[in-house]
């Protein structure tokens, strides 16, 4: 399979919510291998993007590839499959699974074992366990999660929970890896070192595309950035044009948007 | 004799089956928030495939040791089959609609398989075949057969290796996961369609298991047998917890030795004025008990954290 330069290419998106236009025309691309900012005020439409990248609301209108593929109607498990893996704006794990369960469902399309693997426990099932049980502890560390890998995944800190759900989402070998307010709640000290984190994902090869709210975050950190407002894109560009750009200076300095 | 000791023995019999099929009620609603009103059905269909292919087998002269667990392979394949068809068809399409109309289909389903086996093995009741020789041992006074122990015992082994299946396993992880958000699960690439037949047919399968087990020991079957059962085994699944896997199993075992001793006591209790034909009233005094003072089970977890 050849591979375009282009990972994620949308052409002249738009999605409707009855009457309400959420994302109207948008059209963007995210190369391999770079960290890509998706900024705007509350409600402009980022997390919809987000929601429909990843399968969750099917498109209205427009064009979305995805690794060369085109995807009209989209299962979220099979863009998962595909190489896109997200986390979320609030926080969805597996409360009740344990750290490394969670880390662990996220290899579950990465096995094969079906009903009577696991029933009858075979050779290959078991090293297929024992394999993604050290691949997810692996991740933990990697993601910097120090406490057990058997605590409850609600029992965790804010921020290790934040770092497991990236952990979750690494797990499936994602081509693309979309994070929703990854530092949210963070004081500068976690912000710093998921920056860091981030970096590091990036340098394995794994194109990062975030939504934040941390001007200065998106800043030190993305290839490019855009600005979507009233579910339009109103700029696009390296972090300083961007912030340069009046219209993105109207939007967020602009009155009533918050 | 002694009586006490004759009915904890009859309720662990009985809370065994009940176990059995309140885990199909609890794995279904964990999972999806449903209550499967057919599934006591499912147990009936066990009950009456197990029978007609025992049936059959012994007619062509198969050695009634091998018939049994062939016919019970044939009842648990058949019944897998059955729940994977009904989730797709009268579940599947309404997983987005409002609470009430899968539950209303439920009912519906229930009914249809109640008249289509009626239509397929008649009205009447009929006899299980003795197969092997039930032989009764004395224990302290009370008398316990072959078929209840087999039954405690398999029923001891099934659970312990669901629990297995569901704790320690990729395919229970998964469930797990679906069962606490679907939408996070699908989004780690679970196929969560996938995922939720497996569940119908793991629990078809044991509901299954549970038809041949009382069909054995009560040595009869019966188109309506499911009806009842499957109310109780619904009561034992509230009892403990509905959602909760161990609550399913302790609430079987528990409603069956209510049930038991119950049924036992309110003769000498009431004088006489009632008798054990009474037995089905403790069940759903149990469950309207439950659902008065402690809606969540012996066991269950507060069911907004599921939400």
């Amino acid at each position: 399979m050849s591979k375009p330069a282009t990972l994620l290419e949308l052409s002249c998106v738009g999605k409707q919510f009855g009457g309400l236009s959420a994302l109207k025309d948008v059209s963007l691309h995210i190369k391999r291998g770079e960290i890509y900012g998706l900024i705007g005020p509350n409600g402009a439409g980022k997390t919809t993007l987000f929601n429909i990248i990843t399968g969750l609301y099917q498109l209205s209108s427009g064009e979305f590839n995805f690794n060369g593929d085109s995807y009209q109607t989209t299962k979220s498990h099979l863009l998962a499959q595909a190489g896109i893996a997200r986390t979320f704006q609030n926080i969805r794990l597996f409360s009740h699974l344990t750290a490394l369960e969670n880390v662990m469902i996220g290899r579950h399309a990465k096995t094969h074992a079906g009903v009577f693997g696991a029933l009858l426990r075979n050779k290959t099932t078991r090293s297929e366990e024992l394999d993604s049980t050290n691949r997810a502890r692996d991740l933990l560390r990697y993601v910097g999660i120090s406490k057990p890998s058997q605590t409850l995944a609600k029992n965790l800190s804010y921020g290790e929970q934040r770092r497991l759900e990236i952990a979750r989402a690494l797990a499936t070998e994602p081509l693309l890896l979309a994070l929703d307010e990854p530092a949210a709640g963070m004081n500068a000290t976690e912000t710093e070192s998921l920056k860091a984190l981030l970096q590091n994902i990036r340098a394995t090869g794994i194109t990062v595309m975030l939504i934040e709210h941390d001007v200065k975050l998106i800043m030190g950190l993305c290839d490019r950035v855009a600005v979507l407002d009233y579910g339009k894109k109103i700029a696009e560009g390296v972090p300083d044009e961007v912030r340069q750009n009046p219209a993105v200076i109207a939007a967020y300095l602009g009155a009533e948007d918050e | 004799m002694d009586i006490f000791l004759q009915q904890i023995i009859n309720g662990l019999v009985q809370g065994s089956v009940y176990a059995l099929v309140a885990l199909g009620y609890t794995m279904v609603y964990g999972i999806l928030g449903l209550i499967n009103f057919a599934h006591g059905e499912v147990v009936m269909a066990g009950a009456m495939l197990a029978l007609s292919a025992l049936t059959a087998l012994i007619s062509w002269g198969v050695a009634p040791l091998l018939a049994l667990p062939v016919s019970l392979i044939l009842a648990m394949a058949g019944c897998m089959l059955l729940g994977f068809g009904i989730e797709r068809i009268a579940y599947r399409p309404l997983r987005h609609a409002p609470r009430l109309a899968p539950l209303i289909t439920a009912i519906g389903v229930s009914i249809v398989l109640q008249n289509l086996a009626m239509m397929i093995w008649g009205r009447d009741y009929h006899a299980f075949p003795q197969l092997i020789k039930n032989q009764p041992h004395y224990v302290g006074g009370a008398i316990i057969n072959d078929i209840q122990i087999i039954i405690v015992i398999m029923a001891v082994v099934i659970m312990a290796g669901l629990m297995i299946v569901v704790h320690r396993t990729s395919l229970g992880r998964a469930m797990r996961a679906v069962a606490e958000n679907q939408h996070a699960a699908q989004l780690m690439g679970v196929d969560v369609n996938r995922v939720i037949s497996i569940t119908f047919m793991l629990g078809s399968a044991l509901a299954a298991v549970a038809g041949l087990m009382v069909s054995a020991n009560y040595g009869l079957a019966h188109y309506y047998m499911g009806f009842l059962l499957g109310l109780k085994a619904f009561t034992a699944a509230v009892l403990g917890g509905i959602g909760n896997l161990r609550g399913a199993m302790l609430g079987g075992l528990l409603l069956g030795l209510i049930e038991s001793l119950g049924a036992g006591y309110i003769g000498p209790l009431t004088n006489g004025f009632m008798g054990s034909q009474y037995q089905d009233v403790f069940a759903f005094f149990v469950l309207i008990a439950v659902l008065v003072f402690r809606p969540s089970g012996l066991l269950g977890e507060r069911l907004a954290e599921r939400a």
